[in-house]
């Protein structure tokens, strides 16, 4: 996926300028899938939900601590049971096998279940740059793929766009009557969706877990598309971070707990699909062939840093459905795969942190994302170590920080601290007027653009308080 | 008991009448209340913009005015919040510094939390014709567990009704420095909260830091609402609203 995380700012005045987003995102704000969540975690019990974090936490932990053996051990299981398993350090990489495999089995068409792993190594341009077609399965996919654009929400990618588009985009892809009933319009993609998963030779899925103890791939769908992209076509490709990996089923049990409910609150997805191995003698159906690609991209490099906590992702979703910026102004703007606070992290950790200046600042630090996180990343402490790495490398504006240390220096000094508030309270009160407010402030106007600053009352208070002090009767 | 009152920089700056008011309140509690004449800011601008070094030395300099306290009470839970679960943070390694911020922070609370968990104040001064909505700011709510005690102190308030809106956890978008280098963002924000406050239908928006405060009175007034009030839970348990 192309990076543009460099332009937040751009980004989030456009989508704040666009009023049909603005009023998709209030939708979703407002009935989306936080409140399905919280529904989900009062239901099982807030006490044991929080019990069921740390749980969550601790097995990503460990599986973390000796990422090198799981990986050893998934990787045994899996060529044990029939599997190929093959490792890239980057996207690149990936797709360079992806290609290999194409080529080896003459591959003419893919269809594909959600992977955000094959976004980030942009595999659907390289199958296209090399006459593969890519078909896209998963409905909200489908739908941006049409539409040619990138992913908004990591579960629910299309999620910035109305029905209404949806429709107009239906009618002209499908050049068939527009429709707005929501059933008729997924009967209508099922149907053009249809002799897509009968006629490819390769089907392309990403994992949400790894079980290392018997070498499976793991993917929860609601659509039922991910079981027929890894059981149809006669060669099955799952593409995906090689963090993903845990140590046994008795832990994907557990972490499945936390991902349903915190990605959509369901206790359970519609389906769960165990790949173990290729098709059997006497298997009913399943691939003839099964490759796991389990790529690096940048994860490695974040083990023993102050970034490790935020390999313990398991990409739910839940930090930017909870999360006000992410609700004001949508995925798209975050300029690459991953949006909201996970991607404010992840994005400068893998493509550098000189790439994507503004994400590790576009964040009020209200900790909406860290509390509802089910496996208990600080994502706060997680931008507040970005922002320190940037301003250790210089990265950040000069004139924000001569304003910083000079504030902290004048901070440090009591009688010029207390002579500046004196003044500055006399100044602000003065341009407040007999409105008692500010409409366009001297220094600070970004914050005057949409709002106004209300008036100081003139003095501070602890010139007032000594004056108090010293008028009372003793 | 004595109390170091940590009158934050913004209310020092902006509204004094909010530290009146906590003085008030502390007083009603039967607290001796000291308020250290040095005092500026806790560092944390500089801790959430990545400029430790700065934040250091004003928590050290928050240290060494406090620490003679028997608590430190700031009217702010993004204030306390730093002082209670960030400084810690900034002396990591250092063991006697540690040491030192850490029983600071255990006896550092927001002003509603200390009046309604340690102090058990009985009756409050204020009185307050009208209803009241009321505000979870995120720091006071995420970092320090404020959220029944501003509700358990407001229904002390003779006169005062008091209507929950939906949301009312939710960030107002202020986020300190956030909102100046997003502004827009940052006002966008404010829209929704302005939009549930004034939903509810009460009379005012009543919440317990400053910069929000700043931020969503902004934004209401810039959206033509001149009728609903925004005040400090401090003002109105001690009857300081101005009215």
């Amino acid at each position: 996926m192309q990076l543009r995380s460099m332009h937040f700012k751009a980004g989030a005045a456009r989508a704040l300028a666009n009023k049909t987003l603005q009023s998709n995102l209030r939708k979703f704000g407002a009935a989306g899938l936080a409140l399905l969540r919280a529904r989900a975690v009062e239901e099982y019990g807030v006490e044991a939900f929080e019990t069921l974090r740390t749980a969550g936490a601790e097995i990503r932990d460990r599986a973390l601590a000796m990422l090198d053996a799981y990986l050893e051990r998934f990787e045994r299981e899996a060529t044990q049971r029939g599997a190929t398993v093959l490792f890239a350090e980057s996207g690149v990489e990936a797709c360079d096998l992806v290609l290999e495999i194409c080529r080896r089995h003459g591959i003419k068409k893919a269809i594909k279940s959600k992977s955000m792993l094959s976004e980030e190594a942009s595999v659907n341009e390289a199958l296209i740059a090399n006459a593969v077609q890519p078909i896209e399965t998963d409905l909200g996919e489908y739908i941006i793929q049409l539409a040619e654009e990138p992913p908004s929400h990591i579960i629910a990618p299309a999620v910035h766009k109305s029905k209404n588009e949806v429709a107009d985009l239906f009618q002209r892809s499908h050049r068939k009557p527009r429709k707005t009933d929501i059933s008729q319009m997924t009967r209508e993609a099922r149907e053009a969706l249809r002799p897509h998963f009968l006629s490819a030779d390769l089907g392309i899925s990403g994992g949400n877990f790894l079980i290392a103890e018997t070498g499976s791939g793991v993917i929860v769908t609601n659509e039922g598309n991910g079981r027929m992209v890894t059981t149809l076509p006669r060669v099955h490709v799952c593409i995906t971070g090689i963090e993903k990996v845990i140590p046994t089923l008795d832990d994907f049990a557990t972490l499945n707990r936390l991902l349903s409910r915190s990605a959509t609150g369901q206790s359970v997805e519609n389906y769960i699909s165990v790949f173990t191995g290729p098709r059997r003698a006497g298997d009913a159906d399943g691939p003839e062939h099964l490759y796991f690609i389990l790529v690096d991209g940048g994860r490695t490099r974040l083990i023993g840093t102050d970034m490790e906590d935020m390999l313990r992702c398991i990409r739910c979703g839940a930090c930017m459905n909870h999360c006000p910026v992410y609700k004001t102004v949508g995925g798209h703007a975050y300029g690459w795969v991953y949006p909201g606070p996970m991607g404010a992290v992840l994005t400068p950790s893998y493509v550098g942190l000189e790439n994507a200046l503004d994400l590790p600042q576009a964040a009020t630090l209200c900790n909406q994302c860290g509390v509802v996180c089910p496996v208990r990343i600080p994502l706060p402490e997680l931008l507040r170590k970005l922002r320190e790495k940037q301003v250790e490398r210089g990265l950040r504006p000069k004139s924000e920080m001569r304003g910083l240390r000079v504030w902290s220096w004048v901070a440090q000094r009591p009688r010029l601290y207390a002579l500046a508030a004196r003044w500055g309270a006399r100044c602000l009160w003065l341009l407040g007027g007999t409105a008692r407010r500010i409409r366009r402030l001297p220094f600070g106007k970004s914050w005057t653009l949409a709002r106004d600053f209300p008036a100081p009352q003139g003095a501070t208070f602890r010139d007032l308080y000594r004056k108090r002090l010293r008028d009372a009767p003793k | 008991m004595r109390v170091g009152l940590f009158v934050t920089c913004l209310v020092d700056l902006m509204r004094p009448s909010i530290g009146f008011a906590a003085v008030k309140l502390l007083e009603a509690a039967g607290c001796e209340v000291y308020v250290p004449p040095t005092q500026t800011c806790c560092g944390q601008p500089g801790y959430n913009s990545g400029e430790r070094k700065s934040a250091r030395a004003l928590a050290e300099k928050v240290l060494a005015e406090f620490e003679a306290c028997d608590y430190l009470v700031a009217p702010s839970g993004s204030c306390s919040g730093m002082i209670r679960t960030h400084y810690p943070d900034l002396f990591h390694g250092e063991a006697f510094m540690l040491d030192r911020v850490r029983r600071l922070g255990s006896r550092t609370y927001e002003l509603t939390d200390f009046l309604a968990s340690v102090a058990k104040i009985e009756r409050v001064p204020g009185k307050y014709a009208g209803s009241v909505t009321y505000h979870d700011a995120c720091a006071g709510l995420r970092e320090l567990g404020v959220k029944r005690q501003p509700r358990e102190l407001l229904r002390k308030v003779g006169g005062l009704l008091l209507k929950e809106m939906p949301e009312c956890e939710q960030c107002c978008g202020f986020g300190g420095t956030f909102s100046i280098k997003f502004g827009d963002v940052s006002a966008a924000i404010a829209d929704r909260k302005c939009e549930t406050i004034e939903a509810s239908g009460a009379s005012a928006v009543v919440l317990g830091d400053l910069g929000c405060m700043l931020n969503i009175e902004g934004r209401l007034r810039r959206r033509g609402n001149e009728h609903t009030k925004v005040l400090h839970v401090a003002e109105v348990l001690a009857g300081e609203t101005g009215d």
